[in-house]
């Protein structure tokens, strides 16, 4: 039987319907009702380990002790720095790596590979492998710096000043790359007789950079730090693997304490409205940032 | 074609009769112990024709794995040998099957286990008569050290003249400090030595388990004994802010580098590779250790030890019956095998650590390994976290607290006891107990 008599008599909206209704029936499935459910267990005292109590109307009482608690924001300033460094630095290494390997040389295609294979890891794996690199007494992290300066020991993840910069180093090792192939495809879709035409003009290389290069490369750049910032507002597998968010609270990030609030502690409840607080401030800074990258496409 | 139709055939019956075999699931742990009991149980398949499936979880995950099977009201496992602060959430919450009329029908008299263990393992109100467990794995916090370093004439004379006293098993916790540091940086035989593998854990129970062996011994109670939770004056006693502080003193002066999140395989790793002089770590562990001592190296055990009193911290656990299984009776069968004094002198021959009386009273015990009497005194001093159903809610905040104090060097001991104390009147409060 033919497509076309088979959907002889279905109208054009309801084969539409018929397409996009599976999508439609599972994104309200996974996403919008457990959002929904989620809101509601905000405003209760629910424990879903409490087997046969049932859940309270509290009105806002969670919301105003997850702002509250000390603790919460110290959660949240860990985030905020990991979330800074790693995006300052992906930014940077990334698009120093694209405008390197978009020059041609020999080996180019095999030195993108080697760049992007950490990318390729799962996330877990390389939090259990780089605890190892980092280990003081025979981590290769340590004797590498050691070659260059003679620090002596130093434990990379039970130090509370140096624990955030290790979270900081994998994550920028193992992403870097995303951020380089995003900027590096940015970079050849920039027309060559642009150059030219500013060589012509005898427009320095700085200059061509400046003027050229890099607000050609801007909208991809911001492209590859949303969807990084984004990732590593939920980052947790990695985190949990090297530091378990230790020492004490150094590395706790507020995704592994939505985790341990949620599913270790249960407070059902108390960790709905801090999801939806995390949700409401991605959703917002997303959107802020969204509207900006626009604003740079349109120049 | 007929071959292939005659296999077939014998293929669909093998599978179909493995099919119908009577089997069921226990899950534990993935250690030692649990390897040993895979073991005796061929002797229970034998007998009764039952298969017993394992599942073992990592340590790591084992809790997680485990309550969210139970909170679920999971058919997974028939079995369960859940950790001792299990039992109350086990009985409160309705997913252990309560054991008394079963234990009266067949005989088993909990009289015949040792009553720590009883008490730890099974009973919830603590102390009560209601039974949910078996006692399966006595267990205790204790220490190995290295017997053959301690035995060498120049490393004891030089200590001796340090400390005016010999090497060999301390007398207490500063006994302990005295020794660990005096190894701590040491060369011996070509290689830098350290002093202790402690637990510093963060992730699930490991430096809560570790600080609460020097808590215990310095006198710590976690409430008024005539005002349940009660903690003020208990908990953040002198007694124990001063053990909480020497805990972060040994880790500073005698832990090897790098050693700020270890629990049980890493003490044993730290051990075995001869980094340290000393490990802290659970019974279970020790008959592989002891199995495992070669080229020279000879290891010595002891129990915690005192400080202002004698006590330790208990591990272990219980074997439950899980209330959503479909397989009780085949379970309970299992429990009514498991606990024949015959099979628990087995169990204590193959690995596992007895509760049961016969085995722990018979006079060839205490000798019967290096690490018997020990196991013995500690079972007498053992002291155990909270068993609430709440458990886990009142263990995270002290793994927080206390890892930022002890590792991350953060704030006072007084500071980190008084944050949990906080933490657990919450807790308390939301359970309906405060």
């Amino acid at each position: 039987m033919s497509v076309k008599k088979k959907f002889k008599g279905l109208s054009d909206k309801a084969v539409a319907w018929l397409f996009i209704g599976p999508s439609v029936f599972l994104l309200l499935a996974i996403n919008i009702y457990p959002l929904i459910y989620a809101i509601r267990m905000s405003f209760t005292n629910f424990y879903a380990n409490k087997i046969g109590r049932e859940p309270q109307f509290v009105g806002l009482k969670n919301y105003i002790k997850v702002l509250n608690k000390e603790a919460i924001w110290e959660k949240m300033q860990v985030t905020a720095n990991f979330m800074f460094w790693t995006l300052l630095l992906q930014a940077v290494i990334g698009l120093g790596l694209a405008l390197l390997l978009n020059r041609k040389f020999k080996g180019n295609e095999l030195l993108t590979t080697l760049i992007v294979l950490p990318m390729m890891l799962s996330p877990a794996v390389v939090g259990v492998f780089w605890t190892y690199l980092y280990n003081p007494q025979v981590g290769l992290f340590n004797y590498v710096i050691n070659f260059f300066h003679d620090f002596g020991s130093f434990d990379m993840i039970g130090s509370s000043v140096l624990a955030p910069w290790s979270i900081v180093i994998v994550d920028t090792w193992m992403w870097t790359p995303f951020t380089m192939l995003i900027c590096l495809a940015g970079l050849r879709s920039v027309p060559n007789y642009l150059y030219e035409a500013a060589e012509v003009d005898r427009a320095s290389k700085w200059q061509q950079f400046i003027y050229i290069t890099l607000p050609s490369v801007l909208p991809f750049l911001l492209l590859a730090l949303l969807f990084r910032g984004i990732e590593n507002f939920k980052m947790f597998d990695m985190v949990v693997e090297l530091t378990s968010g230790g020492p004490g609270s150094a590395t706790e990030l507020a995704s592994i304490n939505l985790k341990r609030e949620a599913f270790e502690k249960w407070k059902t409840g108390y960790s709905s409205a801090f999801a939806v607080i995390l949700f409401v401030t991605i959703f917002g800074f997303g959107n802020v940032y969204v509207k900006v990258m626009n604003k740079i496409k349109e120049r | 074609m007929k071959k292939i139709m005659i296999l077939l055939f014998v293929s669909l019956f093998t599978f179909s009769a493995n099919s119908n075999a009577k089997s069921i699931t226990l899950g534990w742990a993935a250690w030692d112990p649990a390897n040993a009991l895979q073991e005796l149980t061929k002797e229970f398949t034998a007998e009764t024709g039952i298969d017993v499936n394992f599942e073992f979880v990592p340590w790591p995950n084992f809790a997680d794995r485990m309550l969210n099977e139970l909170n679920n009201k999971g058919k997974t496992f028939d079995l369960l040998i859940g950790d001792s602060q299990w039992i109350g959430a086990g009985a409160v919450y309705g997913h252990y099957v309560k054991l008394n009329d079963f234990f009266d029908k067949e005989g088993i008299s909990m009289n015949d286990f040792s009553p720590a263990t009883v008490y730890a393992y099974s009973t919830w109100p603590k102390g009560s008569e209601n039974y949910y467990a078996l006692p399966a794995m006595g267990d205790a916090l204790a220490w190995a050290y290295r017997k053959d370093w301690f035995d060498r004439p120049e490393l004891n004379s030089e200590f001796k003249k340090k400390h005016g006293y010999d090497l060999g098993v301390p007398a207490n916790w500063n006994q302990l400090h005295d020794m660990c540091s005096f190894f701590q940086g040491r060369e011996i035989d070509g290689q830098k030595r350290y002093g202790a593998a402690i637990n510093t854990e963060r992730g699930s129970e490991g430096i809560t388990m570790g600080v609460t062996a020097a808590m215990y011994a310095w006198g710590m109670e976690y409430e008024n004994p005539n005002k349940p939770y009660d903690m003020e004056g208990f908990f953040n006693s002198p007694q124990a802010v001063e053990a909480v502080e020497f805990y972060r003193k040994l880790y500073e002066d005698c832990a090897p580098p790098g050693h700020s999140d270890a629990y049980m395989v890493a003490n044993l790793d730290a051990y075995k590779s001869g980094q340290v002089a000393f490990q802290m770590n659970w019974y279970a562990f020790w008959p592989g250790v002891s199995k495992e001592d070669s080229d020279g190296r000879v290891s010595g055990f002891f129990a915690n030890p005192k400080q202002n009193v004698a006590a330790a911290t208990l591990g272990g656990q219980g074997i439950s019956v899980v209330k959503y299984s479909d397989k009780q009776d085949l379970a309970l069968e299992y429990i009514k095998w498991f606990a024949r004094p015959d099979i628990q002198q087995k169990w204590w021959d193959l690995g596992g650590y007895s509760c049961h009386n016969d085995v722990l009273n018979s006079p060839s015990f205490p000798t019967s390994t290096v690490y018997a009497q020990g196991f013995l005194d500690s079972m007498g001093i053992v002291k155990d976290f909270w068993q609430e159903p709440t458990f886990v809610e009142l263990m995270l905040p002290m793994q927080e607290a206390i890892h930022d104090y002890v590792v991350n060097g953060k704030g006072t001991a007084k500071g980190a006891l008084d944050k949990i104390i906080e933490e657990w009147v919450e807790v308390f409060e939301a359970d309906g107990k405060l």
